[in-house]
């Protein structure tokens, strides 16, 4: 239950009484919002005593009459609307001038109500105004957890990008100073490892580009019907001289052509990332096979490795941001960890998701289902 | 006769580094990339001191490798290297009491490592 504070300004105590007590036992029960909504009023008989009220006890909706003695209503509605602009105003205004009502709808309260009003009135305009004072609540809160999330995004970001960075800098200055002796192979060595750690930080950026482009729904997506066997025979090709190098085989099981209404880029991206990864942890010698087919109205893309695999825990962190699982065996495979997290939200788009299974040394096999064309969108 | 410095870092690169820098400096280094091979190192030879990063493989693999070098060789410093503390504001050091009882180093210092920081630590607890 949530509640909510009414401030009632009226210089007529039956006025304010009528109000109190319509609004004693109402409740409100709105979308999105668990449980419901009720009320706690408070009472003052002219702006002054209004304004000493919200010292100690500030309200969300004011119930403002335009007539009072001192300072006047409008006048009020302007200071209120200057101290705190997510109090929600509803001026009390006299049957016969829809004048002053306006007005002080464009002075900015929120809707106002007319003497005399009965109770249901007065609850339909207490329903309506409470309905927006928490949908604004629920936009600002969705806003800051947003701005929280890109922070720790970047936070992660900048120290996963400072182990390169330092490997970088450690190699040049034992290459400037020559503390590793004399020996030139030892140099070239450090250069390789400093061109592999730059590599790795390269792709880190293709990466985050990629991803910053799906959350942002900058780019727009363009569905047109996509053979995905033929994006995974191009895969395919594009790991092939990797995997030869290493005596691993690339299979892509036949079968009838699968034809999904997608983005192209995504699904290229989808494939080149399953293939990728099932090249690069798997053993010299292995196998890689590609199956796509359709399964109860989903398109259903697994990718089987005879590769390193990896544990059940190892496997449920598998598809956050930047986690590499971290092991001996995995230690000179370089990832940006960020592959497997980009194809999540990329299957989401399509109603689906990524998952996998694995065994430790013996090899996993990712699979992606994909439950929906995408929607021909304006960027989100 | 050099003393000998068990190091231990997951990053690859990193640890060739120190050890570099370590053995221009007259050290012996037996370097490990892993808990395992910092185990495996332990029960084989006997060291002079140990550089531990705190973050290995699991997690928080290098606080309870620590632990392990305390109680099985009770006099040998220990440094722990940790890159974390700037950006999770953990803020430690082993210098009260408290500290020391959970953290069993002798000295913990942030990455980057300044490699004449890690120079003067060891020598000092080292006396050399």
């Amino acid at each position: 239950m949530e509640r909510l504070n009414i401030l009632v300004v009226d210089d007529e105590l039956g006025m304010r009484q009528g109000v109190a007590r319509a609004l004693r036992d109402f409740t409100v029960s709105l979308p999105d919002v668990n449980g419901e909504v009720d009320f706690a009023v408070e009472q003052a008989e002219s702006a002054e005593q209004a304004f000493e009220l919200l010292n100690t006890t500030p309200a969300d909706i004011i119930l403002l009459d335009y007539k009072l003695p001192g300072m006047s209503g409008l006048e009020m509605l302007d200071r209120v609307k200057a101290q705190n602009a997510e109090t929600l105003v509803v001026m009390i205004t006299a049957y016969a001038s829809l004048e002053t009502a306006v007005s002080a709808v464009k002075r900015g309260a929120y809707d106002f109500i007319a003497k005399p009003f009965t109770p249901q009135e007065l609850k339909d305009t207490i329903r309506k105004t409470a309905g927006r004072l928490i949908l604004a609540r629920q936009a600002r809160r969705l806003a800051q957890e947003k701005r929280r999330v890109r922070f720790e995004f970047i936070s992660v970001l900048a120290h996963e990008l400072k182990a390169p960075v330092g490997a970088v800098e450690g190699y040049l200055n034992i290459l400037k100073e020559r503390t590793a002796g004399d020996d030139p192979a030892t140099y070239e060595n450090m250069v390789d490892r400093c061109i592999a750690r730059i590599g790795g930080m390269r792709k880190m950026i293709a990466d985050l580009l990629d991803l910053t482009r799906i959350e942002s729904g900058q780019k727009k997506r363009e569905p047109v019907e996509v053979e995905l066997l033929e994006v995974a025979n191009t895969a395919a090709a594009t790991f092939l001289p990797e995997a030869a190098a290493r005596g691993i085989s690339i299979d892509i099981e036949g079968g009838p052509p699968v034809a999904l209404l997608a983005d192209r880029g995504e699904m290229e991206i989808i494939l080149n990332n399953l293939v990728s990864n099932a090249v690069k942890y798997n053993r010299d010698g292995g196998s890689v096979r590609v199956s796509i087919r359709r399964a109860n109205g989903s398109v259903v893309i697994e990718v089987s490795d005879t590769g390193i695999g990896m544990t059940s825990e190892d496997a449920a962190r598998l598809f956050n941001d930047f986690v590499r699982i971290k092991n001996e065996k995995t230690r000179n495979i370089l990832g940006s960890g960020l592959g497997l997290s980009i194809l999540k939200k990329l299957a989401a788009f399509y109603g689906g998701d990524v998952s996998v299974t694995s065994e430790p040394d013996v090899g996993s096999t990712f699979r992606v289902e994909l439950n929906k064309p995408v929607e021909d969108d304006g960027g989100n | 006769m050099s003393k000998t410095i068990l190091l231990v870092d997951d990053d690859q690169d990193y640890l060739e580094q120190m050890r570099v820098q370590l053995e221009a400096a007259g050290y012996d280094v037996a370097p490990a990339g892993s808990v395992a091979e910092a185990t495996k190192l332990l029960d084989t030879q006997q060291f002079d001191a140990a550089v531990v990063d705190l973050m290995l493989e699991d997690v928080d693999g290098g606080f309870t490798l620590c632990y392990r070098i305390k109680r099985k060789h009770a006099g040998v410093p220990v440094l722990l290297v940790t890159g974390v503390s700037s950006e999770t504001g953990i803020d430690f050091d082993a210098a009260t009491n408290e500290e020391r009882s959970w953290v069993k180093a002798d000295v913990v210092l942030n990455k980057p490592v300044r490699f004449e920081q890690l120079r003067r630590e060891l020598s000092r607890l080292l006396k050399d």
